[in-house]
């Protein structure tokens, strides 16, 4: 066996690869519950990270020609992103469990060697309250870094902070 | 969950630390509580798919307009493969690279170093069914940066590689043999382990050179593999 290749920082550059059309990801015309969520990325000092890449996954729902499941969006002077996509429902958890409604999201910038990888669930949702993944964080300040806020009608928003106060929780892939 | 294993945890010394202080970026970006430990479940074991029809390939990034980019032309090729030695077949790997003179044609550079104007520095291209992939460039200059006094990073390209997974995805960067720099480079020595360093950097390839055209180097690349096969799998949750 030869373990996978080490990961190495995306850099300040990565623009160069960057389409704005991927944080969309119902520009193909994919039927559905559309979500917006957005938010900021903050550093340890609570300032922005302007120069990030932020990417999303989704396995619900499934992904097919018109619905890609997967988008990515460069980071603003604010820090901010967006994404524009479609409401995930449930997914099958290990063994008989049932996950909450979640979007995966990878952070990648400079300063960063390997991605970071978090949850997006969504406040309100009556399986957070028995989801596999958010029953492990006990802390309900810590749990609270990976339930999204709704923002108006189809907005949503989730702040993530890299460091410090309020550190998001980062899980193990 | 069935059929739905994930992919197996890094092998230590592997993989770089998010904290690592001498690459001074890190210091405001990297979480200072542990990961949350979690077996992969359906969100991590699968991924995205790219077709070379949504995101056409561009294996040429040594011209623009039928007109050649200064510097010294190359062909790197490899094969991608999964912990098991086996090829990753039609994934999709994007690149991008800094020109000749060592600066990139991004608006955050502001090195004072000619941009080429045959030279863009970004290509796409996907594997083939065995796992093999091959593109043409030139060869990136060193640039500084201003992580420490007198910081230069050594040549590099980079890479972005998806994978069967949303965990196997990988972004890295290829270095080229003998480069004098490696050794003082901080992104580089962030990797532990050295023999795990050392993969990162490609391999001088005779037979991939074309004569009275373009040197020829070889990077390889690995993915992760499965956690287990279906048989082996006495319980996933014990992967946790």
């Amino acid at each position: 066996m030869t373990p996978a290749t080490a990961a190495q920082t995306i850099g300040p550059y990565w623009h160069l690869i960057d389409d704005p059309a991927l944080a969309d990801l119902t520009r193909f015309g994919a039927a559905g519950t559309r979500l917006v969520l957005a938010g900021r990325l903050l550093d340890g000092d609570g300032a922005p990270v302007a120069d990030a890449c932020v990417e999303l996954w989704q396995a619900s729902p499934a992904a097919d020609e018109r619905f890609p499941g997967y988008g990515r969006c460069a980071t603003g002077a604010d820090g901010g992103f967006r994404f524009v996509t479609l409401k995930p429902g449930p997914v099958p958890g290990r063994g008989n469990t049932l996950q909450a409604p979640h979007l995966a999201l990878n952070i990648l910038a400079r300063g960063i060697l390997t991605r970071l990888y978090t949850r997006a669930y969504f406040a309100g949702e009556a399986l957070n309250a028995t989801d596999p993944l958010l029953a492990l964080v006990e802390d309900p300040a810590r749990r609270a870094s990976l339930v999204a806020s709704p923002d108006g009608p189809d907005g949503w928003r989730l702040d993530i902070r890299l460091q410090g106060p309020g550190e998001s929780v980062f899980i193990e892939i | 969950m069935t059929g739905t294993l994930g992919f197996r945890a890094a092998a230590p010394g592997s993989q770089p630390d998010n904290d690592s202080p001498d690459y001074g970026s890190t210091r405001l970006r990297h979480p200072t509580q542990p990961l949350l430990r979690f077996a992969h479940t359906i969100t991590e074991a699968t991924g995205p798919r790219f077709s070379p029809a949504q995101f056409p390939p561009l294996a040429d990034m040594s011209t623009v307009d039928g007109k050649a980019a200064l510097g010294e032309r190359i062909i790197v090729h490899g094969r991608v493969t999964d912990e098991d030695g086996r090829p990753v077949p039609q994934t999709m790997i994007e690149l991008w690279q800094a020109n000749a003179a060592g600066r990139y044609h991004h608006p955050g550079d502001q090195h004072d170093a000619p941009l080429d104007p045959h030279f863009r520095g970004a290509g796409r291209v996907f594997t083939d069914a065995e796992g093999w992939y091959r593109f043409v460039s030139i060869k990136p200059g060193a640039y500084p940066w201003r992580n420490h006094p007198n910081a230069w990073r050594p040549n590099h390209i980079h890479y972005s590689l998806f994978g069967a997974g949303f965990a196997t995805r990988l972004i890295t960067q290829m270095y080229f043999p003998g480069d004098p720099l490696l050794p003082l480079d901080p992104v580089y020595n962030a990797v532990p382990d050295p023999a795990h360093r050392q993969r990162l950097v490609a391999m001088f390839d005779l037979a991939a050179t074309q004569p009275d055209w373009a040197l020829g180097y070889r990077f390889d690349i690995v993915l992760r593999g499965p956690a287990a096969t279906p048989m082996e799998n006495a319980g996933p949750e014990h992967e946790a």
